[in-house]
């Protein structure tokens, strides 16, 4: 902002240094220090309390009112217990992702405390936080850098006081280490011994300077996540292991096409007196059942007979969606080329996924007549308790939405499908529920990363790239989510509105890396009838796959080495450098034996640029290997990532990121999709839906997180596109020719028998100890 | 309902449930050991992995009723406690290499590991590339390098200790 022009200096905000805020000391019997969330992406200096502007049809006077009386509420808060702990109410998800371990580092930072002292906890939903309780996009650091450490350095300058007074000196001359306060003269008081001295009296507007990134002791350093251990020794407690009195297991007996109904119940009263069976209900999405164990649960779904009526895409197939897209895709344009100029076109379908995590949709929930809990991990719970009020019947301040540590997201967190469920369950039965998915639900009836087809048309004369024309066409994409914003998800259930907010997203997360002339990028959607959702990453990994091929293709026929045209083409250096990294990492251009060979790939989102190289083997001898109720394949032998992330908070975690990424890659372009037939996805386990396993997973994968000046930008997705990307071009060269589908097995015989639909899921094994190991 | 009992994680317990009832929800549901994860129910994804007698198996697809009273099963909640340390050297492997991310299949990829080492320690061997290739577990955050580094240095730790 510094760098532009001010119409009137006299009216422009006054410039501060970069480290400078304004927070706020709160009233409290402890130190509770806060910063306006956002702080830090405007240069808005002297900020007044905040208020809090929200529409009134979502969010009543009463509510206002509330607020108003309570002008603090929208800030977030950092407070120092006197344990000499701190703690930390983190307005974002943790699905894995390992943000609560983050926001610890930045919250030790400017705290001065180790990182063991702050407890980070999940905030439940906070209805006055609208756009600022979302987990996705990649953005929690990058919106919440800022504000947390000036609240953490707000809460070190009120204890920093408070011991002046007690040590009988002044501010400067005290210094903060380990959760300590040290006079000159060497006399000590703990954090603990302070908190409630320095406790605010009313709210007092604080200006602190943050710590010079140079300064960091904390930040930029590999820690560990904080909740390992519990999560190793199976202490940590994930949705469906919080034991809320009176919350029974509760499943949902699906219908066998995509979204169908219930038309009627054959046996209720017969299921209803199944041992354990406490309620047969039906609820919008299917027949729900609740009984003492999950296993009776899933012995009355089997018993039940329903009569369903199928739903809108009954009849439905690849071939049949993929007929759609082809008429819903826009023309390219031939542009008006000199003569010679050579114009190639490219066409690549990718298929649909499921972004299902290894924990299945589920949720606790206690409804009553006049209010209602929810225990779940959900990263838009706003829109959660907006949503499910509505349907209760109930105001959004009688719905309470607790956010549980969630066992992976996806993208399928944007969504609180089992929350709502358990909800609908819990009102229906009179009584709390622990509701779960089957497995055999997710793929089925569970949302997909939809369907799509990426054409992309270019023209070279001499070795220069004139054009370069991308036509992306899918499937609808759900965004209801709204990213975050309760209004926008409103919107988006307008008819066509999910259209208008993909094209949005799109938009704002695609473009071309590289100089190639006249550059043009179209989304298309055709069809809302599936369940879909944003699979980490969104259009990313397809688009950016289809463009890093075709960017191979002509290298290749303009003569060059694929590292070497990228490099001339690439506008920024930051994406060179990383590139050059992986370049010199993985020595790229060894000799490979035939069959095999390396694949490279860039990528830049989420503030960060990455690249990535990968060695693949393509060999018989590899690819026909037996693997017993799996797909063996090509397989990945090496992958080397190089990313530069910005200011990395905790390079450990990163790197994690990235190798979730990879893993992801593999699976997108090599083994993992799911097959429309019918009207139904015939996937219903682990074991049709070949997501990467151990068999896949490459013996050698080196992340590099490279040092950077740049303020910190988002790592829970940043690993896939460029994994894909160049898993598909390395795999492209060792065969010698370019796929047309992706992953490159859908088109496979089936390895497996898809399951019977009726009844919805199968039986559990009785012989596991048979299989001993 | 009929009674079973079996030796939980070093103690006798009893359940009256069915004797169908599999081993996983008598776990979870009855007697609230919530260690054990459910990823399917059907013996594929491995997140319930427990140990039997020792051996690693699956309790989603074990029917109660096949227990006998002298059979041991332990869970990760008794898997440090079965060599008498607070942590099982496998565990401080997985700490170590900093394996987990939402870490909900890692209860069962550490059972396995454990019995995988084990089973190879049976055999007289080192555990093998091809130990790693087969194990079946799914992490669906991608932890898959990390746990085949922590394995072979669990695996070190479980020798030495
Ligand atoms: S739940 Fe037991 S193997 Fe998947
Ligand atoms: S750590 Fe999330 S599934 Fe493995």
């Amino acid at each position: 902002m510094s760098d532009e022009p001010s119409a009137d200096p006299t009216t422009a905000p006054r410039q501060v240094s970069r480290r400078s805020f304004v927070g706020y000391l709160l009233a409290g019997s402890t130190v509770v220090a806060a910063a306006e969330i956002g702080l830090g992406n405007t240069p808005s200096a002297e900020a007044a309390l905040p208020t809090v502007a929200v529409p009134a049809d979502i969010y009543d006077l009463t509510d206002a009112q509330g607020d108003a009386a309570l002008p603090t509420q929208g800030l977030i808060k950092v407070q120092v217990n006197k344990d000499g702990t701190a703690s930390f109410e983190l307005p974002r998800a943790e699905v894995g992702q390992g943000i609560e371990t983050a926001f610890a580092m930045i919250v030790a930072e400017e705290l001065d405390l180790p990182v063991e002292k702050v407890h980070v906890t999940l905030a439940p939903a906070r209805p006055e936080l609208l756009m600022n309780q979302i987990t996705g996009g990649s953005a929690s650091i990058f919106v919440l850098f800022t504000p947390v450490r000036v609240a953490a350095a707000i809460a070190r300058q009120a204890l920093l006081r408070a011991a002046a007074i007690q040590l009988g000196s002044v501010v400067d001359r005290l210094r903060s280490k380990a959760g300590e306060i040290i006079a000159p003269d060497g006399r000590t008081l703990s954090y603990g011994e302070l908190a409630e001295k320095a406790a605010g009296v009313d709210t007092t507007a604080i200006r602190v300077t943050l710590k010079d990134t140079s300064d960091f002791t904390v930040i930029g350093t590999r820690q560990r996540r904080l909740d390992a251990r519990d999560a190793i020794t199976g202490r940590k407690r994930y949705a469906m292991d919080l034991d809320v009195p009176g919350a029974l297991p509760a499943m949902i007996c699906r219908p066998p096409t995509l979204n169908g109904t219930v038309r009627a119940i054959r046996n209720a009263a017969e299921v209803k007196a199944m041992p354990g069976v406490t309620h047969v209900v039906t609820v919008p999405t299917g027949v729900a059942v609740r009984a003492k164990t999950f296993g009776q649960c899933i012995d009355a779904i089997r018993a039940l007979k329903v009569d369903w009526n199928a739903g809108l895409v009954a009849s439905a197939s690849d071939e049949s969606v993929l007929v759609e897209l082809k008429r819903a895709e826009l023309p390219l344009l031939v542009p008006s080329v000199p003569l010679l100029t050579k114009v190639r076109d490219f066409d690549f379908t990718f298929y649909f996924r499921s972004g299902s995590p290894l924990e299945p949709n589920c949720a606790v929930a206690d409804v009553r007549a006049d209010r209602a809990t929810i225990w779940a991990s959900a990263k838009v719970p706003v829109v959660a308790v907006q949503e499910i009020a509505g349907k209760l019947g109930l105001p959004m301040s009688k719905v309470r939405f607790n956010v549980v540590e969630g066992g992976g997201s996806f993208g399928r967190k944007l969504f609180h499908d089992g929350a709502l469920e358990a909800a609908r369950v819990s009102k229906a039965c009179g009584a709390p529920v622990r509701l779960m998915w089957h497995r055999a639900d997710e793929p089925r009836q569970g949302r997909q990363h939809p369907i799509a087809t990426s054409r992309i048309r270019v023209a070279h004369l001499a070795g220069n790239i004139l054009s370069f024309e991308q036509r992306h066409t899918s499937v609808v994409t759900d965004f209801k989510h709204g990213f975050g914003d309760v209004i926008t998800a409103t919107a988006a259930r307008l008819p066509f509105g999910d259209v208008a907010l993909s094209q949005a997203i799109f938009l704002l997360t695609q473009f071309v890396p590289y100089d190639f002339g006249l550059v043009t990028q179209t989304l298309t959607e055709s069809n809302q009838h599936f369940n879909t959702s944003a699979v980490r990453n969104i259009y990313s990994p397809d688009v950016r796959a289809a463009s890093e091929l075709v960017i191979d293709q002509l290298a290749k026929e303009t003569g060059k080495d694929p590292v070497v045209f990228r490099r001339e083409h690439l506008r920024k250096p930051r994406v060179r450098r990383v590139l050059d990294k992986v370049v010199a990492e993985g020595k790229w251009g060894r000799p490979m034996p035939a069959g095999t060979a390396q694949g490279v790939a860039i990528h830049e989102e989420y503030k960060g640029a990455s690249a990535c190289l990968v060695e693949i083997d393509c060999r018989p001898e590899t690819v026909n290997r037996p693997i017993r109720d799996g797909v063996g394949g090509p397989r990945v032998t090496k992958v080397v990532y190089a990313i530069d992330p910005g200011v990395a908070v905790n390079p450990l975690g990163l790197e994690a990121q990235m190798h979730g990424g990879i893993m992801d890659g593999i699976a997108l372009a090599l083994t993992a999709s799911c097959h429309l037939e019918d009207g139904h996805f015939l996937e219903a386990s682990w074991d049709n839906y070949p997501y990467t396993r151990q068999w896949n997973v490459p013996g050698d994968v080196k992340v590099f997180v490279m040092p950077s000046d740049n303020p910190p930008g988002g790592g829970g997705e940043a690993g896939v596109a460029a994994a894909f990307s160049a898993v598909a071009c390395a795999y492209t060269r060792a065969v010698g020719a370019l796929p047309k589908y992706f992953p490159i097995n859908h088109k496979d015989p089936l390895f497996w028998e898809p399951k019977p639909f009726v009844p919805p899921v199968p039986a559990s094994p009785t012989d596991g100890l048979e299989h001993l190991i | 309902m009929p009674t079973h009992t079996f030796v939980l994680n070093g103690k006798s317990v009893t359940v009256d449930v069915a004797d169908e009832e599999r081993l996983l929800w008598v776990l979870r549901d009855v007697l609230g050991v919530r260690g054990p994860k459910y990823g399917c129910g059907i013996n594929v994804c491995k997140a319930c992995t427990s140990h039997f007698n020792g051996r690693g198996f699956n309790p989603c697809a074990v029917p109660v009723g096949a227990l006998k009273p002298t059979d041991e099963v332990t869970t990760i909640e008794g898997l440090a406690g079965s060599v008498g340390r607070d942590l099982h050297p496998m565990q401080e492997a997985w700490l170590e290499h900093d394996v987990a991310q939402c870490g909900y299949c890692q209860p069962g990829q550490i059972m396995m590991a454990v019995a995988v080492v084990n089973r190879a320690k049976r055999a007289g061997r080192e555990i093998t590339e091809a130990d790693l290739d087969n194990i079946r577990n799914v992490c669906r955050c991608g932890t898959y390098s990390k746990i085949r580094d922590a394995i072979e240095d669990g695996a070190q730790r479980m020798g030495a200790g």
